[in-house]
């Protein structure tokens, strides 16, 4: 029983070109504990998926078409948004990419990593105050009783992250969603974010989802990969399983762009052309104009997701099950 | 455990670091000063007016100040100096109503109209057609309807004004709403009335209270108006523009029953736009670059 289901997710946006499909039957399954990482290029529906799962979806703008969230035994999609009020945080929680702008100017960190647990459990001041402290321990700010009381213009880019964290985590959340949580932070804090989100896991027992477009990040977290390309899941795999035999030819391209100590390569390899537009996809497999192995049925109808390892799922119609 | 009590109760207030910078702003304390006078002036009225300022003492008339009347006395002696104290009051009580009226009226509409972006059209056009009266204009119109008292003109001055608040409060609430921190707190499971009282409210504060400073100016002006016009107050009621309006007719004779109603209005209207000015300096930090 898996404690998160996506099923045939698609998710639509409103334009000027008429509706968009910024993502398609996406399905997966989060275990309790897991980490499944999700990679793809800007645009590919990453951050969308994430946002759908969350129902913090742009209203009106966009509306999910089909499919179902399953979570604790309801269907996200289709509950109120007070209810969704009560699961965002405790249910399931998010840390986003901006360290520096996700944080009220005006109120203290203490003041909003105590709103929220406020928000959701009738605690004390006191009481909140020392599990919020607890919390900013946990995440790793050094005397955190008295960083308390201080603003975010008075924390570096690291520690807001870390403040972020102890916000989306305070709540015990089963499921953390985080959305590119490193990109905006130097390499060294790379590292200590993305082992602080594993000890977290491992503390707290919760799921996470990790959005990235950097392999690097995902070999070292990740427990299962979710690749993405234009809306669509195009391969799904176990981390080792995915680096050493990697299936859909998409998912080699985008390794072949990862510069590595080991192997002697003069130049990284890049993938031709660019991520087609939302409103102008090619017929069929939507990498097939990009793809090395393309041939002509690539353009008639979308791949299937199949199985071609046991737990290893690609949509690629050149690829034979072995 | 002095951490916890130190984040819990003796927490520095945020706004001590503004408070100081406006302390070392030469306009904004003139500005303090010059208003602080008149509202001073203005509480203290029933202790510090020496005579009543509706008394009637025709042996007295068109005296020009000096030791029994500081401010002179007008056509019918009365005391400018008791009547211009109780103007002040006034002036003070209708600003500073309207002024509660447009923070109220003004917020709770600018915000509705900017965050819950159905309702926009429909509050920005009635307010568009509100504000496109000139303002004297449509109070004259609104106290038409009302009636002549005190009470009908701060009225009036609230209907005038609060259009122009819920604007700059719509304005301000349409780039908060955007925010990351928006997002993260919604995220985090936050509704819709802790969004916008802790994480969109706060953050538009700054223009508000800087337009706020203003507008006191304009209703204090506006009333005046009104009251020289004959559409205020009814005389006798001492307001500054009530009295202006009867000194004008002596004004070669007895011109100090004009000029000092006049002064002080100058003096009120000039000192809260300084304050104005110093609040904006400090609370705009974009601006303040420039200056």
């Amino acid at each position: 029983m898996s404690l998160l289901e996506v099923r045939d997710l698609t998710t639509v946006f409103r334009t000027g070109r008429g509706e968009v499909t910024a993502v398609e039957d996406i399905s997966f399954d989060l275990a309790e504990g897991e980490v499944l990482g999700i990679v793809g290029e800007s645009g590919s529906g990453k951050s969308v998926t994430a946002l759908t799962i969350m129902g913090l979806l742009p209203r009106p703008t966009a509306r999910i078409r089909s499919g179902a969230i399953r979570f604790g035994g309801e269907d996200l999609t289709r509950l109120p948004e007070s209810r969704m009020q009560r699961i965002r945080g405790p249910g399931i929680a998010m840390v986003f990419q901006e360290p520096m702008t996700s944080l009220n100017p005006v109120f203290s960190i203490g003041d909003q990593i105590m709103e929220t647990i406020r928000a959701h459990e009738p605690l004390s001041p006191r009481a909140a105050f020392s599990r919020a402290v607890a919390m900013l321990e946990k995440v790793g700010i050094a005397s955190a009783a008295t960083r308390m009381a201080d603003y975010p213009h008075q924390l570096s880019g690291g520690q807001r992250q870390r403040v972020m964290l102890a916000i989306a985590l305070v709540c015990r959340p089963r499921v953390l969603i985080a959305d590119e949580p490193t990109t905006a932070l130097d390499v060294t804090i790379q590292a200590q974010i993305l082992d602080l989100l594993l000890d977290l896991r491992d503390e707290l027992g919760m799921a996470i989802i990790l959005i990235t477009h950097n392999m690097g990040v995902i070999a070292e977290t990740a427990d299962r990969v979710l690749v993405m390309y234009a809306g669509r899941i195009a391969e799904e795999a176990p981390v080792a399983g995915l680096f050493d035999a990697p299936l859909h030819p998409y998912t080699n391209g985008l390794l072949e762009c990862v510069p590595s100590l080991t192997e002697d390569r003069a130049r990284l390899v890049a993938i031709p052309g660019t991520l087609p537009e939302a409103h102008r996809r090619p017929p069929g497999c939507r990498y097939a104009p990009r793809c090395p192995l393309a041939a002509a049925d690539c353009g008639h109808g979308l791949p299937p997701l199949r199985a071609l390892v046991p737990g290893h799922r690609a949509a690629c119609l050149r690829i034979a099950p072995s | 455990m002095a951490a916890e009590d130190d984040f819990l109760e003796v927490r520095q207030p945020p706004w001590r670091a503004a408070t100081r910078r406006l302390l070392h702003h030469r306009l904004f304390l003139l500005g303090l000063i010059l208003f602080g006078m008149v509202a001073i002036v203005a509480i203290l009225a029933p202790w510090i007016a020496p005579q009543d300022p509706n008394k009637l003492a025709m042996r007295f008339k068109f005296r020009p100040p000096d030791r029994d009347f500081l401010f002179g006395t007008d056509n019918f002696g009365r005391s400018l100096w008791s009547r211009v104290i109780w103007g002040a009051r006034l002036s003070m009580l209708i600003g500073s109503s309207v002024v509660l009226i447009n923070a109220v009226c003004g917020t709770a509409i600018g915000a509705a109209a900017g965050y819950f972006r159905q309702i926009d059209n429909v509050l920005m056009r009635v307010n568009d057609a509100l504000m496109a009266f000139p303002a004297v204009l449509l109070a004259i119109a609104v106290t038409a309807v009302l009636g002549p008292s005190v009470n009908d003109v701060i009225i009036a001055l609230g209907i005038v004004y609060t259009p122009r608040t819920a604007r700059i409060v719509r304005s301000s609430v349409i780039v908060l709403r955007e925010m990351d921190y928006v997002q993260a707190a919604v995220a985090a499971g936050a509704g819709h009335w802790r969004i916008l009282r802790r994480h969109i409210l706060p953050n538009a504060l700054a223009p508000l209270i800087v337009q706020l400073s203003f507008l006191f100016a304009y209703a204090v002006l506006t009333e005046a108006t009104l009251s020289f016009l004959g559409v205020g107050a009814v005389p006798p009621t001492p307001t500054w523009g009530n009295i202006m309006a009867e000194g004008r007719q002596y004004m070669i004779d007895a011109p100090w029953i004009i000029a000092i109603p006049g002064l002080a209005l100058m003096m009120t209207v000039l000192g809260l736009n300084l304050l104005g000015d110093g609040l904006r300096d400090v609370l705009d930090p974009r601006l303040r670059v420039q200056s």
